[in-house]
């Protein structure tokens, strides 16, 4: 029986403790947020936090977790309001979106770690996660952006997609219902 | 396909999101199950009661003023669930925060489904305009009824309709009722709103309608798919096409826990088309466990014709082929004697390997199999293809097939082919089960369906002036309809895409094809052969502006020559036109030197010398059409001292007609540059004896975020009608990066990955 804290909820798990905590997420618990990419940890998709540590959940055994606290996507923050969620979708980052969770979470992490990342920082922190669609510039605009720097590799002005019309628009429609 | 009819007096179930079949499965289906999301989804709006509006099968209006549009296509990143219910909104005057997207499922009511080739807003975007307008002109006649005044003085706005004479004004949800008796306007009849009336069309301020759940972790794409007593599945399938299972022993696969079941599938006997490949199934309690028993089963394969395949002698074979070209596809003039009589004639051959999609979600599908019918769940871009070729497959009738489309994790032309989707049908059909199969990511690379390997020889002839007087164009590649007919061995349709449509004014050109064997399953990916045939003509464009010692933009406006429209099939040329008119959308070198010139001046290319800037960097630039768009992009490089070459910035400019959703032009075109960078750079899957060798990021590697510059798109406003967006920012990107490299170093190079030159 081994013992897991996900986004502070404790979990009891009973199965093949070599499984990689990746498919323990999705298969047996359900958190199907942190996705599948490559299974070698060569993509960052399933990119989740021990102990605020990113780490690539497809090639780590569940016996190593030990106490760590697990955070995935689900628990990043309660309703989408941490600040690179807001600014994801400020930027309208995602393309198909798959990768997302991953590219958040190493953001999340960088950002915990140095709040004020450099554009070297940024790469060397990103350049684990693949992302096929090519939103690479929009994720480095919207850490920057979640970080109050300013934004060097994307056109903010360009990208006409008004703040106060996204704002808006994205709450009314996630109160009734468009989203869910 | 936009014939509109008003089914809302039909009857209670026909009134329904899905039409009557699909709901009152749904319905029968939730009361067996817990309902899964996606399904969730569906019903959820398809609660919608006997009283609401429904003109067409694109829309229903509640009597709660909430508008649901149905989405037809399916959502792989390109922006779709966003862009067809902005134009449906647009001319419905409905309110963005009304609208429901409601996922279609696969039903041939919405005309094709088919979510490839770069044509969703291309088709959709007339059709879905005449359903909104349709729409409105009939709230607006129920409100003239209910106000017993002149239609004239009712207008929507803004999901209400208001009296102009007065201050009435009622809501949509309570025009319903009256809507409902009233009859479908003429489609003859049908105004459409003026382009500076539009509220969304062409404006870049809608949020993605996916985007909360996107970043919270809440949506469902194939992968995520989950239903009761679910069984997982992965399978072993024959590493060369079409090979056989000889022998295979289970007994170590079946001592894995969580192993429950052992599948042998039948083999494939080509032609491929969309079948399963064969091979041996393996069904778990979860995907560790099942991909643990695929790893212990022991399987002897027999591999087949096929194994003859090895890419470095298929390349030389393909030179070869280039060189007897049996397939004439454009011919004007003489092309031979022109050589013959020129000052100068410039020779060079371009190759691009064999490449795949690599979506970052591989294939999954999930299957339900109960009471003589198929609930399926998957990731395709085709779920009407997909539900036939299960029906097919599995002798149950298609209307007894129910193909949900989950969002999916990249497309990129690999989820157009449904043959994993009939994987799971087959499993569970058999198991009686639901099944879930799931692709690793060494499936997906070693048993794609791949973008045809290729070979291209090209002469030019130029005269005294430079001017060239002769162009000549071979090639030898694969061609996709081997994988629908097995044994046919020469290209066909794909030379339209980039070889004869090439757009410059030469007096003598021909163009042909040379015979080649399909050893794998041939495919199409994003732009499809438009990737090799604009790397071949646009860098050869620019040998040709080096060989006159010219400026490479000057040159390409003077290849183009003066605006006009061309018709190559004048010339014993076949051409597609990407299925449109030529009257329509014709092959216009006004519009290519227009974007030329604007990418240009985007890049400061005026302040370059022969490509080269004062700084040391380097300028390339191409220009190419596709998909009945017109994109040209420069590259901006420099170089280390260890020779290896940096992108330093990338800029683009679009002219797709019509601009609907401009920030997901925007972000298409980013993608598009990304996703070339990648093929011009590492794309490469080989084969040895008929087996692939890559098999991960680790051997098929994609671009990562610390290569990627700066991009610069402009998007062209223009009334002409709407073009595809998905796929035309691919072709001109690997040709504008060789070209920059060759400006920056002197060095052209003319096949493709460029790591194995070690510059990259």
């Amino acid at each position: 029986m081994i013992s897991l804290m996900i986004n502070g909820k404790a979990h009891q798990y009973n199965d093949d403790e070599n499984m990689p905590l990746l498919w323990v997420l999705r298969d047996i618990l359900k958190y199907t947020g942190t996705k599948y990419g490559c299974g070698k940890g060569l993509c960052g998709a399933c990119t989740v936090h021990l102990d605020g540590q990113p780490i690539r959940s497809c090639t780590m055994p569940v016996s190593a977790i030990g106490s760590q606290k697990i955070t995935t996507i689900e628990g990043l923050a309660t309703n989408g309001e941490h600040a690179l969620q807001q600014a994801w979708q400020q930027l309208n980052v995602p393309q198909c979106g798959y990768c997302q969770s991953g590219q958040l979470m190493s953001a999340a992490a960088l950002l915990a770690q140095t709040p004020k990342p450099t554009e070297q920082e940024i790469d060397l922190a990103m350049s684990g996660n693949l992302c096929r669609c090519g939103t690479y510039n929009r994720i480095k605009a919207g850490i920057q952006l979640a970080a109050g720097m300013p934004v060097t590799s994307f056109n903010v002005e360009a990208l006409t997609v008004d703040d106060q019309t996204i704002d808006k628009l994205a709450s009314d429609a996630t109160a009734k219902g468009a989203n869910s | 396909m936009s014939q509109i009819k008003n089914v809302s007096r039909r009857g209670f179930l026909k009134t329904l999101g899905f039409g009557s079949g699909a709901l009152v499965l749904g319905v029968q289906f939730s009361a067996l199950l817990p309902i899964p999301k996606v399904l969730a989804q569906g019903l959820a709006s398809s609660t919608t009661n006997a009283s609401s509006f429904k003109p067409n099968v694109y829309l229903t209006i509640n009597p709660d003023n909430s508008v649901a549009v149905v989405v037809h296509r399916s959502e792989m990143g390109q922006g779709v669930r966003t862009s067809i219910p902005m134009i449906v909104a647009d001319e419905l005057e409905a309110d963005w925060q009304h609208i429901q997207v409601i996922q279609g499922l696969g039903d041939k009511k919405y005309g094709s489904q088919n979510t490839d080739g770069s044509r969703s807003i291309r088709h959709f975007y007339q059709p879905l305009r005449e359903a909104g307008a349709s729409a409105r002109m009939m709230l607006e006649q129920a409100a003239a009824k209910l106000w017993q005044v002149p239609v004239n003085e009712c207008n929507a706005i803004k999901n209400h309709v208001q009296h102009s004479k007065s201050d009435k004004i009622v809501a949509f949800g309570d025009l319903v009722e009256i809507a409902s008796s009233l009859a479908v306007p003429d489609k003859d009849a049908l105004i459409l709103k003026h382009k500076k009336d539009f509220r969304f069309i062409g404006k870049s301020n809608v949020p993605l309608v996916d985007g909360k759940d996107i970043v919270t972790g809440n949506t469902i794409f194939g992968f995520d798919v989950d239903l009761p007593n679910m069984r997982y599945a992965v399978i072993a399938r024959p590493p060369v096409l079409a090979g056989k299972v000889k022998s295979f022993n289970t007994d170590k696969a079946k001592k894995i826990k969580g192993v429950i079941d052992i599948v042998q599938l039948d083999d494939l006997i080509e032609p491929a088309v969309f079948k399963p490949l064969g091979g041996i199934a393996v069904i778990a309690t979860n995907t560790w466990a099942a991909m643990q028993g695929r790893d212990a089963l022991e399987i002897e394969w027999q591999a087949g014709e096929h194994a003859s395949y090895n890419s470095q002698s298929y390349k030389q074979a393909l030179a070869k082929s280039c060189d007897n070209p049996t397939a004439i596809l454009r011919q004007k003039g003489d092309v031979n004697a022109a050589l013959k009589q020129a000052n100068k004639v410039i020779s060079a051959d371009y190759y691009v390997p064999q490449l795949i999609h690599v979506p970052m979600e591989p294939p999954a599908a999930t299957a339900h199999f109960h009471d003589g019918s198929f609930d399926i769940w998957a990731c395709t871009q085709t779920p009407q293809s997909a539900q036939s070729t299960v029906a097919q497959a599995t002798g149950i009738a298609p209307e007894k097939v129910n193909i949900n489309v989950t969002l999916l994790g990249g497309g990129f032309g690999r989820k157009s082919k449904p043959d994993f989707v009939v994987e799971a049908a087959i499993l569970s059909q058999k198991l009686n089960v639901p099944i879930k199969v799931l692709w690793t990511r060494e499936d997906e690379i070693r048993n794609g369906y791949y973008h045809a390997v290729s070979y291209q020889k090209l002469s030019a002839g130029l005269d005294d002036a430079n001017k060239v007087t002769a162009w000549k164009h071979t090639e030898a590649a694969p061609t996709i309809s081997a994988t629908f007919s097995k044994g046919a061995d020469t290209i066909g349709f794909e030379a339209g895409l980039g070889l004869i449509d090439m757009p410059y004014d030469i007096a003598n050109v021909y163009c042909g094809a040379g015979k080649a064997k399909a050893h794998t399953r041939i495919g199409w990916m994003r732009s499809v052969t438009n990737i090799n045939q604009a790397f071949a003509v646009c860098s050869f464009a620019d040998e040709l502006a080096a060989a006159s010692k010219s400026d490479s933009k000057d040159y390409l406006l003077s290849l183009l020559g003066e605006n006009r429209h061309i018709d190559i099939n004048k010339e014993q040329a076949e051409y597609g036109n990407y299925g449109e008119t030529l009257t329509k959308f014709p092959l216009d070198t006004a519009r290519f030197k227009n974007v030329l010139t604007k990418v240009s001046n985007m890049a400061n290319w005026q302040q370059s010398k022969l490509g080269k800037l004062a700084n040391g960097h380097a300028l390339g630039i191409a220009v190419h059409r596709s998909f009945v768009s017109y994109v040209a992009t420069v590259v901006e490089v420099s170089t280390d001292a260890q020779g290896k070459i940096k992108l330093e910035r990338i800029y683009m400019c679009v002219d797709c007609g019509t601009a609907v959703n401009p920030e997901r032009i925007k972000s298409q075109m980013e993608g598009a540059a990304i996703f070339g960078i990648s093929l011009a750079f590492y794309g490469e899957v080989s084969a040895k004896n008929g087996v692939i060798e890559q098999g991960n990021f680790d051997d098929y590697p994609i671009a990562r975020m610390n290569e990627v510059p700066p991009i610069d798109v402009q998007v062209i406003s223009s009334d002409a009608p709407p073009g595809g967006v998905g796929e035309p920012g691919v072709p001109p990107i690997a040709p504008a990066i060789c070209n920059a490299i060759f400006a920056a170093t002197g060095k052209r190079y003319r096949e493709l990955p460029l790591n194995q030159y070690g510059i990259v």
